[in-house]
């Protein structure tokens, strides 16, 4: 299959690359910008006029619910969620039912995986046995079986002890451990970010220390170990200058957010929205701001969709009572857009933030369209209204507190390995 | 902001948010109460003005006016409490309502779809109104969220969010006492962090227009940025008593010394408790309040308690008078209307 990309606005951070040209694919590589390689007729030509071109998404997080609770979704709903939204390339953190602790669980996924539309999915393999927080996993045997990296997902670890050890055994294989910065003593019960909503509507609260204390722990045992950290989903002004400063101290950290944190605040929970229960929970005005700028500034490398898909009976509950998460993967390139729109940063970097920025954390040769990688993008058309309560929704979670918001962009193709594995039928 | 919700997209955001409006009819009338939050001052003079007419009532031998004959009151209890539910049901008999009580543990529906099923079950009793407590932050709201369109929800607690009632009934035994708020100060004193009544109580005396509303404890029982309720905070129980005309006490769970906010009872009695002393500091004609039940000895000294000053039974006594009116006033509203046109 050979395809021809026509007039596009090809923007691609890993070239520093954007301007209006064709792009040629065949054998599922892209194979030559500008200019055809030689004796190159097309099979299929798409009219990329007035759209955007870029590498298709990278997301470091998206919880499948595969195994273990498909009656929230399954890989196959999932990747083709992803797929409407741009995505083409995920990793799913390892608390599954039961977690991904050994490799026949990463060989269940893969394989799914494999059967669905064309997503491609990177699980990341248990910290520790069961995710329990006592003993390590069999990180080697996991890598082999294709972990992409060590991950505690929201669970704790027994001790620092622990997580030291879990640290060096990981850099021993060369791994990448994804840790979230919680502080579980801290953050207690709680259920929102403590501050004036949650005094005001009598919700139990986590406290911004939960995020710093773990930072400060997290960052120590870097410096310590050596390690390759990978912090997962800041959501504090503080925590991500932090970060920024262990950065510029020379440590080897890299860090997300999910792109929730960077439009909601606290003040979206009022009157009990439990489509706004996250954790981390949402936090103040200010904390938004730094995480913007933070991302904006590059300490924050990856915009992630922190992807949980509920059933509707989940979010039926006293607030407390509710499952926290929502489902985002097709809000991810909308939101990220949006960023631009707000002048928060500008287009080529926005895109970095979901393609190159978070494939280089992976360390994987993706999130680029160089001639010689995997033709993994989609076609944008900037124009387009994106009303998602209005057009079909794809994943099998519906609990999403942007279904009724409106964006400007909407994806039109998605392709992976050269292969469209989704096209957004024209407006009726 | 978010466009307004048709009936589909409703159904798709079952916990979205609520207008604030959810408390009244389109008429403007009261049709559940959750919280004193959205309720104008005007409001709240209306339910003590009828609360009036109730304390009358009350005295008499024959205690029963049929503003809600007919009219069937489900007390729904998701955490123990025999003291509220009593002057509930008391309030919903003496109005000439059938009343039902039921107990539910929580253990039993802690996934919220059996909460939702058995608040289902129940409405297909044809219940008029369920007076819910529950120990989530935001049951009250959920529940009202839930329910048919003929059925009112009133809040008897739901965790450390609201407890309207109690604090209308708080306004009332102060009303009685001292007139007009806006020259008040007021101090509530003890655990504000856990405190669903003290949450209600200082909405209300805001909305009143009281003069100052002061709360008092120790910093792990205050919660974080508690001056935006719109209070005065003090540790210091000698500085926060001074000059002031109402003193609320409020009940210390004993769960709380397990959690490191308080050493013992005894260090909690030593520094915050009410004792004739404290009183002392307090304008020469102030009152006390406790919402019951007491833990003497531990927030309040028994002198004080049993105290001239004290005007805790009467408030248990108002109670029911304020339970009546807010009843009347939901169920009985077309009732009221009938009999005033």
């Amino acid at each position: 299959m050979r395809l021809l990309i026509e007039q596009g606005r090809v923007v691609d951070p890993a070239q520093g690359l954007d301007r209006v040209t064709d792009l040629f694919i065949q054998g599922g590589e892209v194979v030559a910008l500008d200019t055809p390689p030689e004796g190159f007729t097309p099979d299929r030509r798409i009219d990329a006029r007035g759209h955007l071109v870029l590498p298709g998404l990278v997301d470091l997080a998206a919880r499948l619910r595969e195994p273990g609770d498909e009656n929230k979704a399954t890989i196959a709903s999932e990747t083709r969620a992803a797929a409407s939204g741009g995505i083409t390339t995920l990793v799913c953190p390892p608390d599954t039912h039961p977690p991904v602790d050994s490799p026949a669980q990463i060989e269940l996924i893969h394989r799914r995986a494999k059967q669905a539309c064309g997503v491609r999915v990177h699980p990341l393999g248990a910290l520790t046995a069961g995710l329990e927080g006592r003993q390590l996993s069999d990180m080697a045997a996991l890598k082999r079986a294709g972990a992409v990296g060590m991950s505690q997902a929201l669970h704790p670890v027994e001790s620092p002890m622990l997580l030291r050890r879990a640290l060096e055994y990981a850099a021993s294989h060369d791994l990448t451990v994804f840790l979230h910065p919680i502080d579980h003593a801290l953050a207690g019960a709680g259920c929102v970010h403590e501050g004036r909503v949650a005094t005001r509507l009598g919700l139990p609260g986590i406290p911004e220390a939960a995020e710093t204390a773990a930072l400060g722990l997290l960052l120590a045992l870097a410096a310590q170990t050596g390690a390759r950290i990978h912090l997962c989903r800041l959501s504090t002004a503080r925590g991500a200058a932090l970060v920024a400063r262990a950065a510029a101290d020379g440590l080897a950290v890299t860090a997300d957010v999910c792109a929730h944190q960077l439009f909601l605040t606290e003040a979206d929970v009022e009157d009990f929205n439990a489509l706004c229960h996250v954790l981390p929970p949402l936090r103040t005005r200010a904390d938004r701001d730094g995480l913007r700028r933070a991302v904006a500034e590059g300490h924050i490398q990856a915009i992630c969709s922190d992807h949980q898909p509920h059933e509707a009976d989940a979010k039926l509950a006293p607030f407390p009572a509710t499952e926290a998460g929502l489902s985002a993967l097709e809000t991810l390139l909308p939101l990220t857009l949006r960023l631009v729109e707000e002048g928060v940063l500008p287009l080529l970097e926005a895109v970095r933030r979901i393609t190159r920025g978070p494939a280089d954390i992976l360390g994987m040769p993706l999130g680029t369209l160089a001639p010689g990688t995997r033709a993994d993008l989609i076609l944008v058309d900037p124009q387009r209204p994106y009303a998602p309560a209005a057009e079909r929704w794809y994943s099998a979670g519906h609990n999403s507190p942007f279904l009724h918001w409106r964006f400007q962009g909407r994806v039109t193709h998605t392709l992976s390995g050269g292969r469209v594995i989704h096209e957004t039928a024209g407006r009726e | 902001m978010t466009a307004p919700e048709t009936a589909a997209t409703a159904a798709e955001r079952p916990s979205g948010p609520l207008p604030p409006s959810m408390q009244f009819t389109p008429e403007g009338r009261l049709r559940h109460l959750l919280t004193i939050e959205g309720l104008s001052p005007e409001r709240i003079t209306e339910i003590l003005d009828t609360a009036e007419s109730f304390v009358g009532t009350n005295a008499q031998t024959v205690k029963k006016v049929p503003l809600l004959r007919g009219k069937t009151v489900m007390n729904l209890f998701f955490e123990a409490s025999t003291r509220t539910r009593t002057t509930f049901e008391l309030a919903a008999k003496r109005l000439s309502a059938d009343v039902l009580n039921i107990n539910i543990s929580t253990s039993s529906t802690v996934k919220g779809e059996s909460l939702l099923d058995t608040l289902r079950n129940l409405q297909a009793m044809y219940v008029d109104m369920f007076v819910v407590r529950h120990a989530d932050s935001g049951a009250a709201h959920f529940i009202a969220r839930h329910v048919a369109p003929h059925v009112s929800v009133l809040n008897a607690g739901d965790g450390r969010h609201a407890h309207p009632t109690q604090a209308l009934l708080d306004m009332f035994t102060i009303r009685r006492h001292k007139g007009d708020f806006s020259r008040l100060k007021v101090a509530i004193v003890g655990d504000i962090l856990h405190s669903r009544v003290a949450r209600s109580q200082i909405q209300a005396l805001n909305l009143l227009g009281t003069g100052e509303v002061r709360v008092i404890g120790p910093k792990t029982l205050l919660p974080a940025h508690v001056e935006d309720l719109g209070v005065r905070p003090f540790h210091d129980i000698r500085t926060g008593l001074k000059d002031v005309d109402v003193i609320i006490m409020l009940r210390l769970q004993r769960e709380r010394m397990d959690s490191g906010l308080l050493p013992s009872e005894h260090e909690f009695f030593q520094l915050w408790g009410l004792n004739e002393e404290r009183l002392a500091l307090a304008a020469p004609d102030a009152i006390v309040m406790h919402p019951g039940p007491a833990n003497r000895g531990v927030e309040i000294d028994s002198r004080v308690a049993d105290g001239p000053r004290s005007v805790i039974l009467e408030q248990v006594t108002y109670g029911i008078a304020v339970r009546m009116a807010v009843m009347s006033l939901i169920v009985g509203a077309s009732v009221n209307q009938g009999a005033a046109q």
